[in-house]
């Protein structure tokens, strides 16, 4: 890079002649000799002849000269040459220094240590001397400093001095205090709980600047805490908000002519911090948010950033229609603008405000159009965001498609990274325009997410090809599509595949290629081995394939093939490979082994594991006895090593010896121990794919996955979901129709209409009827499939369970339910509830469906030993219904005979709440756990008479088998030491600003959870409950970093690991 | 050349400001990431600068995080004047156009004290170019942003770097001159 300096500087030498000309050259002589190390540098080659440079003369020097010398070492540092032995010199000058060579000190030691860095302990006294100095900058610059960079264990030395600074008479150094105030609440919030009240003195203070920087640390308290500490501000930050846009602050706050506008947005943000979900507040605040969109009418960038700002706050505060309707005018103006930036902050502003109100998006769809075609690729990739937000199942083969036409061009990594992940997302959670394009559209993910997409991208493709949906039908026409589309693939050129591909495909044709008739195994074998003769595929690639050989080679030519390949492998010096070669020529040897660890995929559901490895009981028990060291999990291992240095935190008895089965699959990474090992010490919870492939890491997968669908539903989607099959094929048909017509318009007309049928097939199935719809025949698509499926006769209403997907899918006939039903339901349904269930807990009534007279809603309530399901149907419209009929099943659930009886029911109806049907549930154990998940989901889907998705939002399956288990610590310690089976693992918490993560955290599991909290000491908490049946599960919780440790013991194999999988969803969904 | 501001490890502002000179590598003056190695910061500035520099005129100032700045948390701002790039990397909650004008601030200011700023006055008074950052933003907060009051402190600090001097009783005359003519 010497020589790029050099250009820069080869003007150098000229100047600098001029300036010793001149009379100012004596300030410049300091700089000068700058520049001669800055000629210096032009001449240099090596990094260390750059630190020969800054290295000071030796000899006695005075403050002076090591004032330069130290500008010197700045400019090396920033060129990116280390001179950390100037660090202590830097110290050294803000101690000992003048004003002027302190500030230069100063400077050098915020700018070269970082926050833990030991010498910063050196620094502490200057700066409370300085603090105490009578000069008032060398007081700003001691504050300064403290702002800037301070070791955390010194505040309480200079706390009480920088606190007295907040009633100095100088505006500036009250300002600078009330700066490093928030500095310390930032670094060790605890250490300045005392003086809040004194915050609140500078929020009043007179001088606005004060006023102004303390705005900072009430935004950060109340984003931490929580906002109802600080709701009585309210009016005083209304107040403030409303002098300022009033014009009442000096005219030096004015910023082309618009009044303090950093000030105004920070308001803003605040007001939205405090009005959120609260009502009350949030009328405080209307009228100046009224106020300040008026006022932001000058057509400047610094009035659109504030109106930016107001727009957030309007869409986060409790909504005011009037404010709301002016709001989306403002959005308008932001998305229409020519200026490149407004544009960006309109697409941002429609993506945060769209999930509210997809109608504003069908506004703007045809910008959005011209957006996506835009030369600017970071505006490209915000339309896509919004794209992504409004995805239903009509549209979500174009935006698909759109989003991996732009992913091709895409060269950024974290972009990639990015779109790859929601595209995948998109897919699963919407698999059917049809399998071919979910094959398709996975195959394209993965060829262009190569080797940096994330790893539960591939994951869970398979475990999805591995669990099916459900049919089996379908499941087998998917695996085969699926095995069809990679043997064509192997067939061309496979070199530029990723890796993660390479590995997808050999795991799906060792799984499934059995299914394709006719195929050989042979075949497959071979063309498997072609793979291998590439020299660019890594080792873990070729395990892979390995791994894929042996399940394959059932017949003797495959066999043969097989050993072939494998044989070259048996002297290999990686062991995870030769492990797999060898493995596998001995599963070729014994038959009888092989169908015992490798059966067909549809036998792999009956393979019995015993993972507690309890056969490995003697073994371990003599080592014991030898004197080994007793096994540690790696997570264990892992955090001893961490910890090695702090004290332990961990109480309840690790010494002792930890259980084998605990970590198991979670923490193997290598696949060593694929095939044999791996299905004999898998976790029986996913056995079918476990015996295949280890390299699945399931149980800290977030499952997005379920068998109805996508788990997490978002609002806007379920309507979608709902919809016919049928009429998601409209966009795909819609767009055939329109290439046949586009051939007769001129081509402008026909651009046009392209965006037209583009934007159509975008945004089908958002927002209400009153939406304007570009091409009609989408919506007459739909309502003709509606208004067959809805049988209406007269007065007699027909509600069957396995009809009603249909009648809840037409948005036409449906009425919208009154207001005064919805009061209704909170207040009368409940009191129906028997006498016996009255008093238990219960999830809130939840209207599931309604038809033109009659609405459907259900609630649960957990019973000490069961759930039991209320169902509540009722009259919503103004006459009496004669007769309704109702039948229930359940398929996957066993239904008890208390149910049956319920099943076909006949009655008079003329009151509001026509009658409470009660489904009593004693809920196995197996519900939780082992396939529990998938059997929760399924009775939901058939008591819920219709659309799944809004049933399964009641409220999480697992809190309906668990119950708190009340247990003092004492107990708790007893029982966490005799139970065998524990899991571990670290969650992330996604609110890292939170003040009490823990406790935030722990609040969550309880409540989503049912779980009793035993105590909390310091980061920790621990934490109990049981199933309905009445096996026990304790939790142990620590906080460190970002990161929630969760360890989970039971007595039950399988139900840690369950419970984590919940509790991972609970802190997510937090 | 990467004139610019550390965020110093104050998680909710991050921001640097960077000064890149289309001759030269990227450099940095100050630097935002916490405990970053010296490696991560050259790394960081290398990309920032290929981020940006390759973007054309007419596009938007905002680039979004790539894996090096800290993902989606945080964004960069940018503007170029001439042959310097001021890019400052901010949080989520930041406003962009709020940033953008508060570049817009920095760089007058930097024109009022420097009498017609060029590259050359940023090299050679880093220092001051420092000083003048931490009176706007102190501890990866917005202080101030009203350029007289700016102004006036830095003004307050270079007085008094010339009368000590003048007590110092180097070159009086000069310095008078100086003061005078400024």
């Amino acid at each position: 890079m010497s020589d790029v300096v050099e250009k820069t500087l080869t003007a150098l030498p000229g100047l600098l002649l001029s300036l010793d000309s001149q009379p100012g050259a004596a300030k410049l002589c300091a700089t000068s000799r700058l520049g001669s190390l800055v000629r210096s540098i032009t001449e240099l080659t090596s990094k260390n002849v750059g630190e020969e440079m800054a290295e000071p003369p030796a000899g006695p020097r005075s403050p002076k000269q090591m004032k330069e010398i130290m500008v010197r070492a700045i400019y090396c540092e920033m060129l990116g040459y280390e001179a950390s032995f100037s660090y202590i010199h830097a110290i050294k000058l803000a101690q000992q220094g003048s004003v002027l060579e302190k500030r230069v000190g100063y400077l050098a030691v915020s700018l070269f240590l970082h926050e833990s860095h030991d010498l910063l302990l050196l620094l502490v006294n200057t700066v409370l001397k300085d603090l105490q100095s009578t000069n008032l900058i060398e007081v700003c610059m001691a504050l300064t400093v403290v702002s800037q960079i301070f070791p955390k264990d010194m505040i309480p030395a200079v706390l009480p001095l920088v606190e007295d600074k907040l009633t100095h008479s100088k505006e500036i150094i009250r300002r600078k205090a009330v700066l490093a105030l928030y500095k310390f609440y930032l670094i060790a919030p605890n250490q300045v709980q005392h003086i809040h009240d004194k915050f609140r003195k500078a929020l009043c203070d007179k001088d606005p600047g004060v006023m102004t920087a303390s705005l900072h640390i009430y935004l950060k308290l109340i984003k931490v805490c929580l906002a109802s500490n600080y709701k009585d501000l309210t009016d005083s930050f209304v107040t403030i908000l409303k002098q300022v846009v009033g014009g009442k602050l000096p005219v030096d706050f004015n910023y082309h002519s618009v009044p303090a506008p950093w000030l105004q947005m920070q308001l803003l943000r605040i007001l939205a911090l405090l009005g959120k979900e609260d009502q009350r507040t949030s009328e405080m605040m209307y009228e100046v948010l009224d106020e300040s969109l008026r006022r932001a009418e000058i057509n400047h960038n610094i009035t659109y950033a504030i109106l930016y700002e107001c727009l957030k706050t309007i869409y986060t505060i409790h909504p005011k229609s009037e404010l709301l309707e002016k709001a989306a005018k403002c959005i308008g103006k932001f998305v229409l603008s020519p200026k490149i930036n407004l544009k960006y902050l309109g697409l941002k502003a429609l993506t945060y405000v769209v999930q509210q109100d997809p109608n504003l998006a069908l506004q703007h769809q045809m910008t959005i159009i011209e957006c996506l075609d835009h030369s600017d690729p970071i505006i490209k990739r915000e339309t896509l965001e919004l794209l992504y937000r409004i995805t239903n199942g009509q549209n979500v083969s174009v935006i698909v498609e759109k989003m991996l036409d732009f992913l091709r061009l895409s060269k950024d990594e974290y972009t990639t990274i990015d779109l790859v992940g929601k595209v995948a997302e998109l897919a699963e959670k919407y698999p059917f325009p049809c399998s071919v394009w979910f094959i398709q559209t996975m195959n394209a993910i993965f060829s262009i997410g190569g080797d940096v997409m994330q790893p539960d991208i591939p994951n869970n493709f398979l475990r999805l090809l591995a669990e099916g949906f459900d049919s089996d039908e379908e499941d087998r026409q998917l695996r085969l599509l699926a095995v069809d589309s990679y043997l064509s693939l192997l067939e061309c050129d496979t070199s530029g595949l990723p890796q993660r591909f390479l590995q997808v495909i050999s795991w799906v044709l060792g799984e499934f290629s059995f299914l394709k008739e006719g195929l050989e195994p042979a075949d497959v074998v071979e063309r498997l081995g072609k793979l291998l003769d590439d020299d660019a595929i890594t080792t873990e690639t070729r395990c892979w394939v390995l791994a894929a050989m042996s399940k394959l080679c059932g017949s003797s030519d495959a066999l043969c093939k097989a050993e072939k390949v494998a044989h070259k492998y048996t002297s290999c010096l990686d062991t995870a490979l030769r492990q797999q070669a060898v493995e596998l020529e001995l599963l070729g040897r014994d038959v009888d082994l092989r169908t015992r660890v490798l059966p067909q995929h549809g036998a792999r559901n009956q393979l019995e594991v015993d993972s507690s490895l309890s056969f490995l009981d003697g073994f371990v028990s003599d080592a014991l006895a030898r004197g080994a060291a007793p096994y540690k999990p790696p997570h264990q291992r892992q955090e001893e090593l961490s910890q090695e240095k702090i004290l332990n935190f961990e109480p309840y008895g690790l010494s002792l010896p930890v259980s084998l089965s605990a970590c198991s699959l979670t923490d193997r990474q290598s696949p060593t121990a694929l095939s044999l090992s791996s299905s004999l010490s898998g976790n029986s919870a996913d056995p079918p794919l476990k015996a295949g492939s280890n390299l699945l890491k399931l149980e800290g997968v977030k499952r997005v996955w379920g068998k109805q669908g996508y788990l997490p539903e978002k609002q806007a989607t379920e309507e979608a979901l709902a919809q016919e099959p049928s009429s998601i094929f409209a966009p795909s048909h819609q767009q055939a129709c329109s290439e046949s017509q586009q051939t007769t318009f001129s081509t402008i007309v026909e651009q046009d209409q392209e965006k037209r049928q583009l934007a159509s097939s975008l945004f089908v199935g958002l927002g209400s009827q009153n939406a304007p719809c570009l091409v009609r025949t989408v919506a007459q698509n739909l309502s003709d499939s509606t208004s067959e499926a809805v049988p209406a006769v007269g007065n007699t209403e027909v509600v069957e369970a396995s009809e009603v997907s249909s009648l809840s899918g037409g948005s036409g006939p449906l009425a919208q339910p009154s207001s005064q039903v919805e009061r209704g339901l909170e207040s009368d349904l409940p009191s129906r509830l028997p006498a016996t269930l009255v008093g238990l807990l219960r999830s809130d009534v939840e209207e599931l469906c309604s038809g033109e007279s009659l609405s459907l809603s259900a609630c649960k309530v957990f019973d000490a030993d069961a759930l039991v399901l209320a169902i509540f149907l009722s009259n919503i419209s103004d006459s009496s219904i004669q007769e309704v009929s109702c039948l229930i099943s359940s398929e996957q659930l066993k239904v008890p005979e208390m149910c049956s009886t319920f099943s076909v029911l006949s009655f008079y109806l003329n009151e509001f709440v026509l009658f409470s049907l009660f489904v009593c549930f004693s809920l196995c154990l197996n519900h939780l756990y082992s396939e529990g998940v998938a059997q929760c989901q399924g009775w939901e889907e058939h008591l819920n008479l219709g659309e799944a998705s809004l049933y399964h939002s009641v409220s999480p399956p697992a809190s309906c088998s668990c119950r708190p288990l009340p247990l003092t610590t004492e107990e708790y310690g007893k029982m966490w030491l005799s139970f065998s089976h524990d899991v571990k693992q670290n969650l992330m918490l996604l609110k890292h600003e939170e003040e009490d993560q823990l406790e935030a955290a722990l609040t969550a599991l309880k409540e989503k959870l049912c779980l009793h909290i035993v105590d909390v000491i310091g980061a920790e908490g621990i934490m109990a409950c049981q199933l309905v049946s009445g096996r026990p599960c304790l939790l142990h919780c620590h906080t460190h970093g970002g990161m929630l440790a969760i360890w989970l013991r039971s007595p039950i194999a399988d139900l840690p690991d369950c419970l984590l999988y919940h509790c991972q969803k609970a802190i997510q969904e937090r | 050349m990467v004139a610019g501001s550390r965020p110093t490890s104050c998680r909710n502002y991050r921001c640097w400001i960077e000064r890149l000179n289309h001759i030269t590598e990227s450099k940095t003056l100050k630097f935002a990431l916490e405990k970053t190695t010296e490696d991560m910061e050259q790394q960081i500035i290398r990309e920032t600068f290929h981020l940006v520099s390759k973007r054309d005129e007419n596009v938007c100032n905002f680039l979004e995080g790539g894996l090096l700045i800290g993902g989606s948390d945080n964004k960069l701002i940018y503007r170029h004047y001439a042959t310097l790039y001021f890019v400052f990397c901010v949080d989520s909650s930041e406003s962009e156009l709020g940033i953008l004008d508060l570049i817009q601030v920095f760089v007058e200011t930097l024109d009022k004290c420097f009498e017609n700023v060029c590259e050359l006055d940023l090299i050679f008074h880093v220092d001051k170019v420092h000083n003048i950052l931490a009176e706007m933003v102190m501890g990866g907060m917005v202080l101030e942003t009203n350029m007289n009051e700016i102004i006036t402190q830095v003004d307050a600090q270079n007085k008094m770097e010339k009368s000590e001097e003048a007590t110092l009783g180097m070159r009086v005359s000069f310095v008078t001159v100086y003061s005078i003519a400024r």
